[in-house]
């Protein structure tokens, strides 16, 4: 069911966040968020949770015993020479 | 073992891009997240073609390549070093065992992406978290649900969020909610092809990616409090 965007409550635009944020639509230009200070705080912190996302988890380096583990594993696999 | 649900040959697929709305952050100035760990050197197509050979040098090659970006993947995705390594082992394996199947219809390192990510599903569908009705698997339980917000503010993240108290919160998502979250907000796949990865909904994709920003969201509102408290 459409509700009217001028006349949501909180709990209905919240429903609908998850397809506004989708949308390619400036989420901000919402009806709801010119009036309502609650769900703009919210938006805005889920803004701000998805840009920090991009920061996290800076690449990591496996061990380096990893790849002895690897190379081990294709041996048994019978995939690999064995040099000796 | 083959699995119907998470085929372990990776389709080819264009790079994902973020679709979020305009007031989300837009990938303009993020990193391809398939492009090429490295900047694709002189040698790296010599050595795909080689390890298809059978090469080994040339497969060691591509390992040290790539391992720090499938391992990088792993572990957001399970967020347990020993599970990541274990995966990364695995990845490497199936790629050993498939490589000669690459035909280069897209970049090595997106087909590589989407065979690890392939790993991990398997493993985490091996775990319990079951794609046949992600719906419901998916939903954590009552209490571990991320709250909506309603009546005045209290406490908003100010446009600040302190990284460690954010990659502590993410790891410490329920495993279908973390799921969503690494593959759209940090990797980058749209809903449609995390939909298909993991055989749900495009709505499921995109509801559970709003929870997961909520109870992150949630989480995060109390950090200072937890910190205060120490």
């Amino acid at each position: 069911m459409m509700h009217d965007p001028n006349t949501l409550t909180c709990e209905e635009f919240q429903d609908q966040l998850p397809d506004l944020i989708g949308t390619g639509e400036d989420i901000n230009l919402h009806p709801h968020l010119q009036n309502c200070d609650n769900c703009r705080a919210l938006v805005d912190d889920l803004v701000t949770i998805a840009a920090a996302a991009r920061l996290l988890f800076p690449f990591a380096e496996p061990p380096d015993e990893l790849w002895e583990q690897i190379e081990s594993a294709i041996k048994g696999q019978g995939n690999l020479p064995d040099p000796g | 073992m083959p699995n119907s649900q998470f085929p372990t040959q990776p389709p080819d697929s264009t790079p994902p891009r973020l679709d979020r709305g305009a007031s989300f952050p837009a990938s303009a100035n993020r990193s391809d997240p398939v492009a090429p760990a490295v900047p694709p050197g002189p040698g790296q197509p010599d050595a795909v073609t080689r390890a298809q050979a059978g090469d080994h040098h040339a497969f060691a090659q591509l390992y040290s390549l790539h391992k720090r970006r499938i391992y990088s993947l792993c572990l957001r995705m399970v967020g347990n070093v020993g599970e990541a390594e274990d995966l990364t082992q695995e990845a490497f394996l199936q790629l050993h065992r498939k490589i000669a199947s690459f035909r280069g219809d897209s970049a090595f390192s997106t087909w590589l992406h989407r065979l690890a990510i392939n790993v991990v599903l398997m493993h985490l569908r091996k775990k319990g978290l079951s794609l046949i009705s992600l719906d419901e698997a998916m939903e954590p339980a009552p209490e571990e649900g991320p709250g909506r917000s309603f009546g005045a503010p209290d406490l908003t993240l100010a446009g600040a969020i302190d990284r460690l108290a954010l990659q502590r919160a993410v790891d410490n998502l329920p495993a279908g909610y973390r799921l969503i979250f690494v593959l759209h907000d940090i990797e980058g796949y749209e809903h449609n092809e995390i939909a298909s990865m993991l055989d749900c909904s495009i709505g499921n994709s995109k509801s559970q990616l709003h929870k997961a920003r909520l109870k992150l969201r949630d989480t995060l509102r109390t950090y200072p409090r937890q910190e205060e408290r120490r």
